[in-house]
C-alpha cells in the first residue's frame, strides 16, 4: 500500500498503486504532503533569492549551510534531550536546538561571505561562483570526514502517531513543518517590509551605489542578508531532516530544487520564492502520485520545471523584466 | 609502482580531454558548466552499451559518444544560454545528477547500480590495445590529447575563438559588433560537452566496466579545478592542471599513506584550491594565453597597422 519514495528515506508520501480515480481524501492527502515539502523548499529558496537580489550571484554553498544546520540541530537536540521521555522538555529542546543552529548557521554564512566572496566583489563574474563551489565542496566533504558518510535519523521530539481527519492522514511532524515554515516566512516578510533594516535591504538590492550614498552601510546589509538566509536554511535543514535523514550530501539536491523554486518565483523576488517553493513541492508530490512519474525519477521534476520556465518565462512568475542599459 | 605511475598518466590524459572541453566553455566562453561528469557518463555508457549489447567495435562507438554528448549539450545549452545570468551553472548541476539518477534506475538498459562489465578491448589493425599492458593504451590516449589540443588551439585562433573572447569580456559590446552571442556560446558548450563524451568512451574501454558511481559531481569539480589551477583560457595550462590534480588525487596511494589520510582529503583540497586560486591568483599557474597581432614590438613589417 505505501510505497516509499526512496527506500533509504523515511517518507511521508503515500502513493496508492493501481488506483486511477483520485478521491477527495486522497487529493487532500497529497496536498498536505506537497505543502509540507513546499514549505521547506520555500524557506531554502529565500536564501538564494535574497543573495541573488543583492549580489547577483548564485550562492552554491547555500545547500551545504543547510546540511551544517541540520547536523548542528541534530547533535544539539540529542544532547539537550538526553534520555528524557517525549514530552514538554523534548519539544522545548527541539526549539532550543533549532534556535542555536540558526545562530550558528548565520555566523557560518557571514563568515563564508567575509572570507570567500567579499574579496571577489570587484572580480570577474565567474570568480565568486567558482569560489562558492569551492566552499560547497569544503563544507560537504568536511562533514563527511567528521561525521561519517552514513545517514543519521533525526528523532521526533513528540509522539508522531498519525492523526486521522476523516480519511486524510496527517502526522504531527507535518503540522510542525507547516507551522514553523509559515511562521518564518511571515516574520521575514514583516522584517523586510516594515523595519528600517528591511528597507535598507530593499534599497541595497535595488541599487547598491545609491544605497551607499544614502548612508546605508552596504557591507553590513550584505552580511545581514547572508545571516538571515543561512538561518532560514538551517531551519529548512532541520525540518527536511525530520522528513528524510541527515547526511553530508543532503544539501546538493535540496539546494538545487530550492534554487529552481527561486527561479520559478522570479529570482530576487522574496514573495516569489515562497510561492515558487510551495508550487514546486506540490508539483513533485502530485507528479509522482497522480501523473505517474516513476518515483526513481522524482528528482527530475524540478529540473524539467526549470527548463520549461526558462524557455517560457525566464524572468519567473513574479519577476520583472530588467531592461539593460549600457 | 611504475605501473601505477602509468595508470596515473593514463587517467591524467583522459581528464585532460575533459579539461580541454571545460576550458573552451569556462576559460574562453566565460560560462560555468558543472557537468563534464554527465557527458563523461554519456560517452562511457554509449560505448559500454553499444559494444556489449550490439557488438559494435570501440571505434564505431566513438562518433556515437561524440554526437550523443553534443545532442544533450544542445538540449541544455539552448534554453539556458539564451538568457543572461548563470542559469547554465544550475541547469548543468541538475543535469549531472539526473544522468546518474537515470543510469541508476534504468535497469533494462544500464543494468542499474551494478553497471556493465566485460567491455571489449579496442582493436586497431588487428592489434589489441590491452589496457593491462599500459604502454599501448597510454600512447593511444596521448594521440587523442594531442589531436584535441591542436584542434582546440586552432579553434581558439579562429573567428570563433575571437568571438568567444569578445562575448566573455563584454556581451553587449560583442552584440553591437554583430556577434551572435547565443550561437557562439551554445557551440562552445556543445564542443566542450562532446570532447567529454570522447573521454568517457576512452574511460569505458580502459576500465572495461562502467558503474554509475564513477560519474559523480566530484568528477566535474575536479575537471573545473584543473582548468582553474592551470589557468583559464590556456589549453596547455588545462593539460598541466589535469596532471597536477590527478597526481594530487592519487597522492595517498602513491606514497602508501592511504591508511592515514582520510578519503575526503582530496576533495577538501580541491575546494580549497578553487577558493584560494580565485582570491590570490585568479589567472592560474600559467595565466591566460595572450596573442599579439603583429610583431612583439608592435610594429610589424606591413602587418597589422
Amino acid at each position: 500500500m505505501f510505497t516509499p519514495v526512496f527506500s533509504c528515506y523515511r517518507t511521508v508520501q503515500f502513493s496508492y498503486e493501481g488506483e486511477s480515480i483520485v478521491g477527495i481524501a486522497e487529493f487532500f492527502q497529497h496536498l498536505m504532503n506537497g505543502l509540507t515539502l513546499g514549505g521547506i523548499y520555500a524557506l531554502i529558496a529565500l536564501g538564494y533569492t535574497m543573495v541573488y537580489g543583492i549580489l547577483k550571484f548564485i550562492n552554491f554553498a547555500h545547500g551545504d549551510v543547510l546540511m551544517v544546520g541540520a547536523y548542528v540541530g541534530l547533535f544539539l537536540f540529542d544532547l539537550l534531550r538526553g534520555s528524557s521521555p517525549l514530552g514538554l522538555w523534548t519539544i522545548t529542546s527541539f526549539f532550543l536546538a533549532m534556535i542555536i543552529s540558526m545562530a550558528f548557521s548565520a555566523l557560518l554564512g557571514m563568515f563564508i561571505e567575509r572570507v570567500a566572496y567579499k574579496p571577489l566583489r570587484k572580480a570577474t563574474r565567474l570568480a565568486p561562483l567558482l569560489s562558492a563551489i569551492g566552499v560547497s565542496f569544503i563544507l560537504s566533504n568536511s562533514a563527511a570526514w567528521m561525521f561519517g558518510t552514513h545517514s543519521r535519523k533525526f528523532n521526533y521530539p513528540f509522539d508522531n502517531t498519525p492523526l486521522h481527519l476523516g480519511e486524510v492522514v496527517i502526522t504531527p511532524h507535518q503540522v510542525l513543518i507547516l507551522v514553523v515554515s509559515l511562521a518564518m516566512m511571515i516574520i521575514l516578510k514583516l522584517f523586510i517590509d516594515r523595519t528600517r533594516m528591511g528597507k535598507a535591504m530593499r534599497a541595497t538590492s535595488l541599487d547598491q551605489g545609491t544605497a551607499m550614498l544614502m548612508g546605508i552601510n552596504v557591507n553590513r546589509i550584505i552580511s545581514l542578508t547572508f545571516a538571515i538566509g543561512s538561518a532560514l536554511a538551517a531551519v529548512g535543514g532541520i525540518l527536511i531532516a525530520l522528513d528524510f535523514k541527515v547526511y553530508a550530501t543532503m544539501g546538493t539536491m535540496t539546494g538545487l530544487k530550492a534554487f529552481v523554486a527561486a527561479v520559478v518565483g522570479g529570482i530576487g523576488n522574496i514573495s516569489g520564492a515562497m510561492f515558487g517553493g510551495i508550487l514546486l513541492g506540490l508539483l513533485e508530490t502530485f507528479g509522482v502520485a497522480i501523473f505517474g512519474i516513476p518515483t526513481g525519477l522524482k528528482d527530475t521534476i524540478a529540473f524539467g520545471v526549470l527548463i520549461i520556465i526558462l524557455l517560457v518565462k525566464p524572468e519567473g512568475l513574479f519577476g520583472k523584466v530588467e531592461k539593460e542599459k549600457v | 609502482m611504475f605501473n601505477f605511475f602509468l595508470l596515473i598518466l593514463i587517467y591524467s590524459g583522459i581528464y585532460a580531454l575533459m579539461a580541454l572541453g571545460q576550458n573552451i566553455i569556462t576559460g574562453y566562453g566565460g560560462m560555468l558548466s558543472l557537468t563534464q561528469a554527465g557527458f563523461f557518463a554519456i560517452g562511457s555508457y554509449a560505448t559500454a552499451i553499444l559494444t556489449t549489447r550490439f557488438g559494435w567495435s570501440f571505434w564505431g562507438t566513438l562518433p556515437v559518444a561524440f554526437l550523443l554528448s553534443a545532442l544533450f549539450g544542445l538540449l541544455i545549452g539552448l534554453p539556458t544560454l539564451r538568457l543572461k545570468g548563470d542559469y547554465l551553472a544550475i541547469a548543468t548541476l541538475g543535469f549531472g545528477e539526473i544522468v546518474r539518477n537515470v543510469l541508476n534506475n534504468w535497469d533494462s538498459l544500464t543494468n542499474g547500480p551494478m553497471g556493465i562489465q566485460k567491455i571489449p578491448m579496442p582493436i586497431l589493425f588487428g592489434y589489441t590495445i590491452n589496457p593491462y599492458k599500459k604502454y599501448a593504451f597510454l600512447f593511444m590516449i596521448f594521440i587523442f590529447v594531442v589531436i584535441a589540443y591542436l584542434l582546440f588551439q586552432r579553434l581558439a585562433r579562429s573567428r570563433m575563438g575571437r568571438a568567444l573572447t569578445a562575448v566573455r569580456e563584454d556581451e553587449i559590446a560583442a552584440q553591437a559588433m554583430g556577434i551572435n552571442i547565443t550561437k557562439y556560446k551554445v557551440s562552445a558548450f556543445i564542443l566542450g560537452a562532446s570532447v567529454a563524451g570522447i573521454a568517457g568512451s576512452l574511460q569505458a574501454t580502459f576500465t572495461l566496466s562502467v558503474t554509475p558511481g564513477t560519474y559523480t559531481f566530484m568528477v566535474s569539480v575536479m575537471v573545473l579545478c584543473m582548468v582553474v589551477l592551470g589557468g583559464m583560457g590556456n589549453f596547455k595550462a588545462s593539460i598541466l592542471g589535469a596532471f597536477i590534480i590527478q597526481f594530487i588525487s592519487y597522492f595517498p596511494q602513491l606514497t602508501g599513506l592511504s591508511g592515514s589520510i582520510p578519503a575526503q582529503f582530496q576533495q577538501i583540497l580541491f575546494g580549497l584550491i578553487l577558493v584560494v586560486m580565485m582570491i590570490w591568483r585568479p589567472q592560474g599557474i600559467l595565466g591566460r594565453e595572450t596573442r599579439r597581432y603583429g610583431s612583439a614590438s608592435g610594429k610589424s613589417k606591413g602587418g597589422a597597422q
